[in-house]
Order: structure tokens, then C-alpha cells, then sequence
């Protein structure tokens, strides 16, 4: 075979500089750093260290809670992504059929992007206060006999309400211009073949749909994992039992409050791993079944 | 015109130049609100006590937070001078060897006069090795009291508590008055830790963790697994709230007086004073009667101020000046009075009595008077690597037997064999 040589540039190297070099210094260098402490056993200070090659993932694997926590994490992200894309798109085409006040809808709508995940956290954690939460006494008045301080389905109830509550907005204003950028000729010739709202929607929309939902399935996963850590932090705290704590805050409370830095590294680099695993899968085999 | 800048110049580089002849010396402490108020007074009092050195305090934050900053600062060379480490993590500082000059060391080379035995025998040997030399400077020092609501007692017609005894007796008064008997708000610090030094149990061996690190844990006993049998057995009958891990959610339900007792901090008094609308009082930690040699002294909790070494001498001058400052009576009654915390000192102590403070408010002589009950053998303290995370294992466990998915011998075999793992990991960590 002939290979084609083409005469090279400096001028493309020179342009994507900057982003490697942000990369770099943002993701390279401190995920290197990670995987390199996770080798070592240090003390906090960093005034001794020692190679151990895989004792801490050993330590980190075999611990029950750490599995635990695993399964937690992927249960709870899977939830959280389903769920919030459902609800966000129900709401979608919802507002987008809306004619009358169709602004104000879609501003209130978008109101909860505005807000932290630790403060939508600290408004979960009164709403179900048990001394003074609305929905904490509500679910009681129903005789649910609610109680997510002791039971662990209704402490992780509870954060997955507030998880979901949190992203439906954001995939709400990516669903709504989705169903915006979908052309008019398109829906009405829909309209003139199918009668059923129903039908129409799941073989012209959805279809249509398909690049929006599957980019917010990655974002919210990514979501579910990471950014959901303030959430958990103000209102659970991984209770009871360690029910609620996501790998992430695993982390955090083993590296930042423990000071164990090789075990939270290690903790980190398999969550790192998971991740990377996920976003292949999510390439390799959902994105197929995407047309854009 | 040009004479004045001149001479304004002049006056300016001279104002610099005695600015910088200051020696400035940093400390990072975990006191917000209304007690960082009182570590903002303290740092100008002692700026305005002297002009050698000026001291710039900073709250990072909670003690972990504190704790996490000057780990991050020390590594990147950049530490403070003084920082606030919380109890938990006493281990942590003091086995990093060479990351702190011993505060006794620090004293005495710089000619401050130093009496280990002038500290409040509950006090004394909390942060210091295992020879007894003082490492931390213990600062805010509290421990665990009952705090009662007089009415509910009243109403119920049953005496505080002095004992575990006592409470069973008195608990279904409680309950037929319309009261949950108990609640708590540190379930590791007051029902652990404590719980061993209130009945002179040895809590971890290697002197309670003060000679080695390599060392294993002691929580798996009959005394402490018993107790726990009969507060599941309480909360069972209705008579122990259980409002998870937050203090604040435990120390509410005594504020709404849901609950008629609470088990809080001696520093928890001033904060009470101004959230409750009943009348209430303090009384030393109740004890199983019968069980080790009750009652002995407690544990301080707390946090006590740690000196980073590679500081220019000069520094370490002003910080065993900060210091001296910091142990004067009048700087620690100022200190108790504010914040509820315990005085340090004997000498403190003494000036607190004489001053009558105690004929005006009793209640805040309750947690000194049941640091200076008499010792035991283990009644000292203790240290001990990855407490923090350790403290974590004991939340997790109990909120299990609480929600009865685990059962106390289970909850407490996998206490031992976790603790045990930690307090593994951090010997090799630490011990080389």
C-alpha cells in the first residue's frame, strides 16, 4: 500500500497548545499524581513514604464498605440519570406545546439551575428534618412511617430526590431547544400521517431527540458521580449506616478527613477507572443507536 | 509642595519600617462565629500586650477543614506557625515526625517557665508522649455533661441521674410525662471514648495507644457491648431519641423538649442559654454503677494548638510568647467565661472561684469539676492513627444496631476487625 505524506505544519500544534497544555496541567499531571500516591504508603505531613505496589487497592477492594459504597454509587447514578432525563423531557414537550404564558413556565422551569448542589442539599435536608421538615411530617401524615435518618431506602430516597430535583432543570433547557431545533415541515407532515399524539412522539420526536438525550446521559452520569458529592455532604453525610456514600464522598472522608493519602488515591484511581469504562461502553455501544 | 511629599515620604517609609520590625507570627484555628469573636479578642489583646510580635489569626474553616489546610500548606513548605488540631486527629500530627516542635520544648527554650503539673489533671497529659512530655498546647477543652430540663424532671417527679441505675428508674416516669428519657449528640466522643474513661476501661492496648503505634483496639468488651444492649433496649421502649449523627438534629430535640435529658458538651452551655425557653441544669456523665471503677474522670474532646517546625527562631520566640499569653489566668477565665470551654489551667481554675463566677452560674463548674474526679489508669486519654476514620466506622455500625439491621455483637466484631485494619494501615504508614 502507498502511503499518502502530507507536508506538516506547525501551525495546528500551535493552536491546540494551549488546550493540551490546560489538560495538561488540569487532568494529566494531577491524575498522574494520583495513581503515583496510590502506590505509596505517606504519611500526611509527606515527611516518609514507601513504595507498597497494590496493598492500599488491596486494602481499598476488600473492605465491605468500600463495596458497598460501590454498589450504592452505580445504583444511585443510574437512578439519578433515568429518572431526571424522564421527568426533564416529560416537562420539555410539555412546555413546548404550551401557547399562553409559555415564558414564564420555561423561566420557572429553569429556576433550579441556579442552584449549588449544597444548597440544594441544606433545602432537602430541612424539607425532611424530623423535628420541623414539611415533607419529612407529610410523608408520615400519609402513615409511610418515613424515617431516612434510620432506614436506609428512605435516606437514599431522599437523596436521589434532591439529586434529580437538582438536574431536571439543566436537562430541561437542553431537552426544550432539542425540541426547538426540530423543524416544523418535519412535525406537520408527522401531524397529516399519525393521529396519535403518542405514537408521533416516540417514532418522530424521540428519534429526533436522540443526540440530546444521549450527550445529557453522559453529563448526568458524570453528574451522578461527581457533582452530587455537595448534596450528600449536607444532608446525609452517608448515613445511616454508610447507605448513602457514593465513592466520591468515600473519598473525601478517607482522604480529606482521615488524611489517608494512598488509600483515598487509590480509591480515586478505580473510580477513575469506572469512569472511563463507562464512557467507552456509553461510545462503543449507545452512541450506535444514535443518528445525528 | 515638594518638601511635604517629601516629608509625608519620610513619615510613611517610617511608619513602614517599624510596621516590619514586628516579628508576624500566623495561626489557623476552627473557631467560627461566635467563638472565633472571642480568638479575634484574644489575638488583640496579646497584639496590644506587647509590640515585638504581631500575631494574624485565621479561621480555615471546621477542624478538618483546619486540619486538611495545614497538611496542604506544610507540604507545599508554606505553614503557618500555630495551628488547631481537633482530638481525632492528635495522631496524625504528632506521629508525622519532625512536623511539630514540641510545645514543652518550645517553652522552655525560650525561657518561659513551665510546669506540666500546673494544668488541670484532666488536661494535662491529653497531647503529650508517652513520657509525658507536653507536644500540643491544649486550648479549647470540653467534655461530656447531662444537661436536664428542670420542668420535665419536675413534672415526671424523678432527681438527675447520677447513674446508668438511676436513669432505668427513672426513665418510664419520663415517658409517662410525655418525654423520650435521652438523647446524645456524639455518639464515638460520649459513648466510647468516654464511656472507657468514666469506668477506667482500657480502651486500646500500648497505653491506650500512647507508646507505639502498633497497636489494637479494646471497644469489643462485655462492659461497653452491655451498654449498648441497653440504650438499643431504651430506644426500643421509647426512651432514647435517636436523631442520627448531626449534633444540632440531637441537641434540637432537647430544645423543643421532645426529649427531657441531653448529653452534649460543656461548651454546648452558652449556646443552650440563648436557644432554650425552660429552665434547665447540668450534671456530671452518668456511669454504670458497678462496672470497672466508676466513676473516674473523663476524657477532654476539644482541639489543642500545635507549633510547625521550620520557622526562624525568632518565630518560635513569638509563638512560646503567644503562648505564655494564652496560659495567663486572666487569659483563660476571659477564654472559660466566653465560651463555655474549660480554663486549662489550675491557676485559672482558682481565679475563676474566687471570682465568684460559680456562685453566679453553678452549671459552669460541672465539666471542670468532672475533669479535676479522681484518675485512673486509663483515664489520661489516648492516641490513636486513622481515629478519624475509626470514629466513621463507630457512626456506621451504630446507626446499623439502631436500625436493628445489625445486632451488637456483630456491630461491634466488625468495629474491632476495621479499626484494627486502620489502626494496621496507619503503623506502617507511620512507624518508619
Amino acid at each position: 500500500m502507498k502511503r499518502v505524506q502530507f507536508e506538516h505544519s506547525a501551525v495546528p500544534y500551535l493552536f491546540i497548545a494551549p488546550q493540551i497544555l490546560i489538560i495538561s496541567i488540569f487532568f494529566l499531571w494531577p491524575a498522574a499524581q494520583a495513581l503515583y500516591q496510590s502506590f505509596l504508603l505517606e504519611d500526611a505531613f509527606g515527611l516518609s513514604s514507601q513504595f507498597v505496589w497494590f496493598r492500599n487497592f488491596e486494602d481499598v477492594l476488600s473492605s465491605s464498605s468500600w463495596t458497598r459504597s460501590a454498589i450504592f454509587t452505580v445504583v444511585f447514578s443510574v437512578l439519578v440519570s433515568v429518572l431526571s432525563i424522564a421527568i426533564s423531557l416529560f416537562l420539555a414537550v410539555r412546555a413546548d406545546e404550551v401557547i399562553r404564558g409559555a415564558k414564564t413556565y420555561k423561566t420557572l422551569l429553569m429556576w433550579g439551575y441556579a442552584i449549588a448542589p449544597p444548597v440544594a442539599g441544606l433545602l432537602g435536608n430541612m424539607m425532611f428534618n424530623p423535628l420541623m421538615g414539611d415533607l419529612y411530617k407529610a410523608f408520615n401524615s400519609f402513615g409511610f412511617e418515613f424515617n431516612h435518618i434510620q432506614n436506609a431506602n428512605d435516606a437514599a430516597f431522599v437523596v436521589i430526590l434532591i439529586a434529580v430535583w437538582k438536574q431536571v432543570s439543566v436537562n430541561f433547557i437542553f431537552f426544550l431547544s432539542g425540541l426547538q431545533g426540530i423543524p416544523k415541515s418535519v412535525q406537520e407532515a408527522a401531524t397529516l400521517d399519525c393521529k396519535s399524539p403518542e405514537r408521533r412522539f416516540w417514532t418522530i420526536t424521540f428519534p429526533l431527540l436522540a443526540p440530546t438525550t444521549f450527550f445529557l446521559l453522559v453529563i448526568n452520569l458524570t453528574y451522578a458521580f461527581f457533582e452530587t458529592f455537595g448534596i450528600i455532604d449536607v444532608s446525609t453525610k452517608g448515613a445511616p449506616g454508610g447507605s448513602t456514600a457514593t465513592l466520591v464522598y468515600k473519598v473525601y472522608v478517607d482522604g480529606f478527613l482521615g488524611a489517608d493519602m494512598g488509600g483515598s488515591a487509590a480509591q480515586s484511581v478505580l473510580l477513575m477507572i469506572m469512569v472511563s469504562v463507562l464512557t467507552v461502553f456509553q461510545f462503543r455501544f449507545i452512541e450506535r443507536k444514535v443518528h445525528y | 509642595m515638594f518638601r511635604k511629599t517629601l516629608m509625608a515620604a519620610a513619615a510613611v517609609f517610617a511608619l513602614g519600617s517599624t510596621a516590619q520590625a514586628a516579628t508576624e507570627i500566623t495561626w489557623w484555628h476552627a473557631m467560627d462565629g461566635a467563638l472565633g469573636d472571642v480568638v479575634n479578642q484574644i489575638t488583640e489583646d496579646f497584639n496590644a500586650s506587647q509590640d515585638e510580635y504581631k500575631l494574624v489569626s485565621i479561621n480555615k474553616g471546621g477542624y478538618e477543614d483546619t486540619m486538611t489546610a495545614g497538611i496542604a500548606a506544610f507540604r507545599a513548605k508554606n505553614q503557618p506557625n500555630i495551628i488547631q488540631i481537633f482530638d481525632a486527629g492528635a495522631a496524625t500530627i504528632i506521629n508525622a515526625k519532625g512536623a511539630v516542635k514540641p510545645v514543652q520544648d518550645l517553652l522552655e527554650e525560650n525561657n518561659v517557665a513551665f510546669d506540666i503539673n500546673d494544668y488541670i489533671p484532666g488536661v494535662r497529659y491529653f497531647y503529650a508522649d508517652s513520657d509525658g512530655k507536653m507536644i500540643g498546647m491544649p486550648f479549647n477543652s470540653s467534655t461530656p455533661l447531662l444537661y436536664y430540663n428542670k420542668d420535665a424532671l419536675a413534672k415526671a417527679g424523678v432527681d438527675v441521674p447520677k447513674t446508668w441505675q438511676e436513669f432505668e428508674a427513672a426513665a418510664p416516669k419520663l415517658k409517662e410525662a410525655g418525654y423520650i428519657a435521652l438523647a446524645q449528640s456524639h455518639t464515638p466522643w460520649i459513648f466510647f471514648e468516654n464511656f472507657m474513661s468514666r469506668h477506667n476501661l482500657q480502651m486500646a492496648t500500648a497505653n491506650n495507644g500512647y507508646d507505639s503505634t502498633d497497636v489494637k483496639i479494646l471497644y469489643n468488651n462485655d462492659a461497653l457491648k452491655d451498654h449498648w444492649e441497653h440504650v438499643k433496649a431504651w430506644k426500643d421502649e421509647g426512651y432514647y431519641g435517636y436523631y442520627g449523627r448531626a449534633w444540632g438534629a440531637n441537641q434540637d430535640a432537647f430544645v423543643q423538649q421532645k426529649v427531657a435529658m441531653w448529653i452534649g458538651s460543656s461548651g454546648s452551655f452558652g449556646g443552650l442559654r440563648k436557644s432554650t425557653e425552660f429552665d434547665f441544669g447540668s450534671s456530671t456523665l452518668p456511669y454504670w454503677e458497678g462496672v470497672g471503677d466508676a466513676p473516674k474522670s473523663t476524657f477532654i474532646g476539644g482541639a489543642s494548638l500545635f507549633a510547625f517546625s521550620g520557622h526562624s527562631a525568632e518565630q518560635d520566640a513569638g509563638v512560646a510568647e503567644f503562648f505564655k499569653f494564652l496560659t495567663k489566668p486572666e487569659t483563660q477565665y476571659y477564654w472559660h467565661k466566653e465560651t463555655g470551654y474549660v480554663p486549662v489551667t489550675n491557676a485559672a481554675y482558682e481565679l475563676a472561684k474566687s471570682d465568684g463566677y460559680y456562685n453566679e452560674s453553678p452549671d459552669a463548674e460541672v465539666g471542670i469539676i468532672q475533669l479535676s474526679e479522681e484518675g485512673g489508669e486509663w483515664t489520661r486519654g489516648y492516641r490513636l492513627g486513622f481515629y478519624v476514620q475509626i470514629r466513621e466506622v463507630i457512626y456506621r455500625e451504630v446507626d446499623k444496631i439502631m436500625n436493628g439491621e445489625e445486632t451488637v455483637d456483630g456491630a461491634f466484631a466488625t468495629i474491632e476487625e476495621e479499626a484494627n485494619g486502620l489502626l494496621e494501615r496507619f503503623n506502617d504508614t507511620y512507624s518508619n
